[in-house]
């Protein structure tokens, strides 16, 4: 899992208030902190907008060279703006967006599921729902292949699903895809539902910590690709989708998770009336 | 995607569908007939995400020379690629004309519009009823929605001033275009063994072909169209007969 | 002064912004201007065909409008006409500076805009949903992009000409801008004006962009912050 996007992700509950950085041996320096703390206040009396406000592109978040701009943030003179619609997050100093909505665009170490759209001489075009095809090339494969034997659509035929990791983003945008990793796998049965790219974050939880308890309390097989597609498998897959879709219109509300919690308890979303 | 065809065929073996309806059951339908003022008959129609508007524009032409005293009627359709990640990327599931003229023979062929009634001066002026049909979302079944759409607005349509043979298009009458019936038109997608109505655009995907039947007011069948490369049984049309006979008379309870 | 339907000179015709109207397209508007109706989607960054016309360092930034045949008066023929085309290369020019494009190499963003119903503004109209669309695509902008026309009617400055009244003006001048800076990034007119009116009527127009600017926070808002 990309550490980055699960740290970007910090609306849970235990994280309000979220503490300064109070610089180095910060613990044990009571005198340091207090005065971090000071300094902190003094400069968010500057801010524009307060934690996990809605922000829109081009709105003005802080007039100040005290901070700087993030993910999804830049500057311009001495303000610091917001480049996406979405909440805004202050850590310290650092000013940075979370979105609310925007495609997904392929980072190293993403675990995505992705569809075989064609096979060329030495590997499979992917489709991850992205800017950029993604190609896996036969060395990305476990295993020797004889290409001179094996007709290698036998492996991964067009239409069919794969979950990969991107091990290579070039600065040209050349995707490269991998299935070394003990949880690759092609998929069969079961079926395939896309999300908002922006809400895996809190579709996966800490850690993993929400997917976990969904597959949990419902036994169903779930695996969700950074790049928004999940693939389920199970009895109670129609009610795990609903859960799913539940958290995606829901991601921003403070206590989600009690929510959600609450939902699997009861086997359904909404109570009928 | 393969796992989906699979997923839907196998559901339909159990009787179930991929959003849980019934096979005979159509999804939710929200009729907008107050969308916009300056055509002469307008609806914007949701059959569940699939969204539509046409439009009915009146004009004066000349008639066609095989039919001097009728008014004409002329049905065009434009898939906007607002509607769809596909456009102008591979070839379209669906064909823009083939809809235009499948919603046109199901509003012809019942005799919707009384063409007598169009008539300016023999052999010389009629009016042209044209009907543009707006693709703006596409979630499966354009056609039923396009023909839903099509006629609300034909049912609304009222004529523009005319006046020393011009139209005065910015003023409108009270006076309705002549409609004598509604046409409702009822889609089935042959997924496995089974006919699935209204299907959505991921049972389209996994359907082997469709068929089409346009009913008219009492029940007659005016249009039907088989589209698609599979193939059909005598079982399975027969099926659809019943369902889009019935079906239709509850869509067009909705639509007036 | 009174206008043909009662509003002030300074006075935008009611407007209506809806974001998310489409579930097909990554991010879509819609935007009534009076009787005037824009649809906008937005499709990107996705790849970008053909290939050949590929940027290397930037996304491409692909525009459509379109009119529907039912939107005017008279009915209009399907397909694109010299006018669309000048309007579709002229919308694009307006967004494209507030797209951060350098972000998504070799991509496209597609913009589609349609028009439901016309009575004078539709560019702006089409600029004004477009936005929100880019917007609601979660597509990282500089700002938004907000527009309007103005006109002069009895020696009057109007803002946002209906269509009635684009016979009774002497002009037409569209502009749009970014509001944050009031960069423009559109600006057409045609009519007969002295400098100083058209000094005043841009410094009218970026004022009622500001305003719309409004509406179109407070769409995005209603929409994913519910």
């Amino acid at each position: 899992m990309n550490e980055d996007m699960e740290e970007d992700y910090i609306l849970d509950e235990a994280q309000e208030g979220a503490n300064v950085n109070a610089g180095e041996g910060a613990a044990a320096d009571i005198e340091a902190e207090a005065r971090a703390r000071a300094d902190a206040a003094h400069a968010n009396a500057h801010l524009l907008k307060k934690e996990r406000d809605f922000v829109i592109p081009g709105e003005k978040l802080v007039e100040s060279m005290d901070f700087l701009p993030g993910r999804n943030c830049f500057r311009e003179g001495n303000g610091i703006y917001s480049k996406k619609i979405g909440l805004l997050s202050v850590e310290g100093r650092v000013l940075s967006v979370i979105p609310l909505n925007g495609v997904y665009m392929p980072v190293r170490g993403d675990m995505v599921i992705g569809e075989v759209t064609d096979i060329q001489g030495n590997g499979w075009v992917i489709n991850i729902k992205a800017p950029y095809d993604a190609y896996l090339p036969l060395s990305g494969v476990r295993g020797f292949i004889d290409t001179n034997k094996t007709d290698i659509s036998k492996i991964y035929d067009v239409g069919e699903i794969v979950y990969g990791k991107i091990n290579m983003v070039t600065a040209s945008k050349s995707i490269h895809i991998s299935m070394f990793d003990r949880i690759c796998r092609k998929f069969a049965g079961g079926r395939v539902i896309t999300v908002n790219p922006a809400k895996v974050p809190r579709i996966i939880g800490r850690n993993g910590s929400m997917i976990d308890l969904i597959k949990r309390k419902t036994d169903t097989r779930v695996v969700v690709g950074q790049n928004g597609l999940v693939w389920l498998e199970g009895e109670r897959e129609a009610f795990v989708i609903d859960v799913i879709r539940f958290i995606e219109e829901k991601s921003h509300m403070e206590g989600l998770t009690n929510e959600v919690e609450k939902i699997l308890e009861r086997g359904v979303v909404h109570e009928k009336k | 995607m393969m796992i989906q065809n699979n997923f839907i065929t196998k559901l339909a073996s159990s009787n179930k569908r991929i959003d849980g309806r019934l096979f005979d059951q159509v999804r939710k339908i929200v009729v907008d007939d107050k969308i916009i003022e300056k055509a002469e008959g307008a609806a914007l129609v949701k059959l569940g995400n699939t969204q539509v508007i046409a439009g009915v524009k009146l004009e004066v032409g000349e008639p066609f020379p095989d039919k001097p005293n009728d008014g004409v009627l002329m049905t065009s359709a434009e898939f906007s690629p607002i509607s769809s990640p596909d456009f102008e990327q591979g070839p379209p599931r669906e064909n823009s004309i083939e809809l235009a003229r499948i919603v046109d023979r199901g509003i012809r062929e019942c005799g919707a519009i009384d063409t007598k009634k169009l008539c300016i001066e023999d052999g010389k002026k009629v009016w042209m009823v044209c009907i543009d049909i707006n693709i703006l979302d596409n979630f499966g079944n354009l056609i039923d929605a396009s023909a839903m759409a099509s006629a609300v607005a034909l049912n609304q349509c009222v004529f523009p001033k005319y006046e020393d043979g011009k139209v005065i298009a910015t003023e409108k009458t009270k006076k309705k275009l002549p409609v004598l019936y509604t046409a409702v038109a009822c889609t089935f997608a042959k997924i496995g063994n089974h006919m699935l109505l209204d299907p959505n655009l991921e049972e389209e995907e996994a359907s082997s072909c469709r068929l089409t039947l346009s009913t008219r007011d009492d029940g007659n069948l005016c249009a039907i169209q088989k589209g698609g490369t599979g193939h059909l049984s005598s079982a399975d049309v027969e099926h659809a007969l019943d369902v889009a006979v019935e079906r239709g008379k509850e869509i067009r309870k909705l639509l007036k | 002064m009174k206008r043909s339907d009662g509003r002030k000179p300074e006075e935008v015709r009611p407007m209506e912004i809806t974001a998310g109207v489409l579930e097909n397209a990554n991010g879509s508007a819609m935007v009534k201007m009076g009787r005037t109706i824009a649809i906008a989607g937005v499709f990107g960054p996705r790849e970008m065909f053909p290939r050949r016309l590929q940027e290397f360092a930037k996304a491409s930034l692909q525009c459509r409008y379109m009119m529907a045949p039912f939107s005017t008066d008279e009915r209009a023929r399907p397909g694109p006409s010299r006018r669309s085309k000048e309007l579709t290369m002229v919308i694009r020019n307006a967004l494209e500076p507030a797209v951060f494009l350098e972000e998504f190499p070799k991509a496209a963003i597609d913009v589609f805009i349609d028009i439901i119903q016309a009575d004078a503004g539709t560019r702006t109209a089409a600029i004004n949903a477009a936005s929100v669309a880019l917007a609601d695509a979660g597509i990282p902008m500089r700002d938004l992009v907000s527009s309007v026309a103005v006109g002069k009617i009895d020696g009057k400055y109007v803002v946002d000409l209906a269509g009635p009244e684009e016979e009774l003006s002497d002009c037409d001048m569209p502009v749009a801008c970014m509001p944050r800076e009031g960069s423009i990034t559109l600006l057409q007119m045609d009519g007969d004006l002295s400098k100083d009116d058209v000094k005043h009527m841009v410094k009218i127009a970026k004022e009622a962009c500001v305003k719309i600017a409004e509406l179109q926070k407070e769409a995005l808002r209603k929409r994913w912050f519910k």
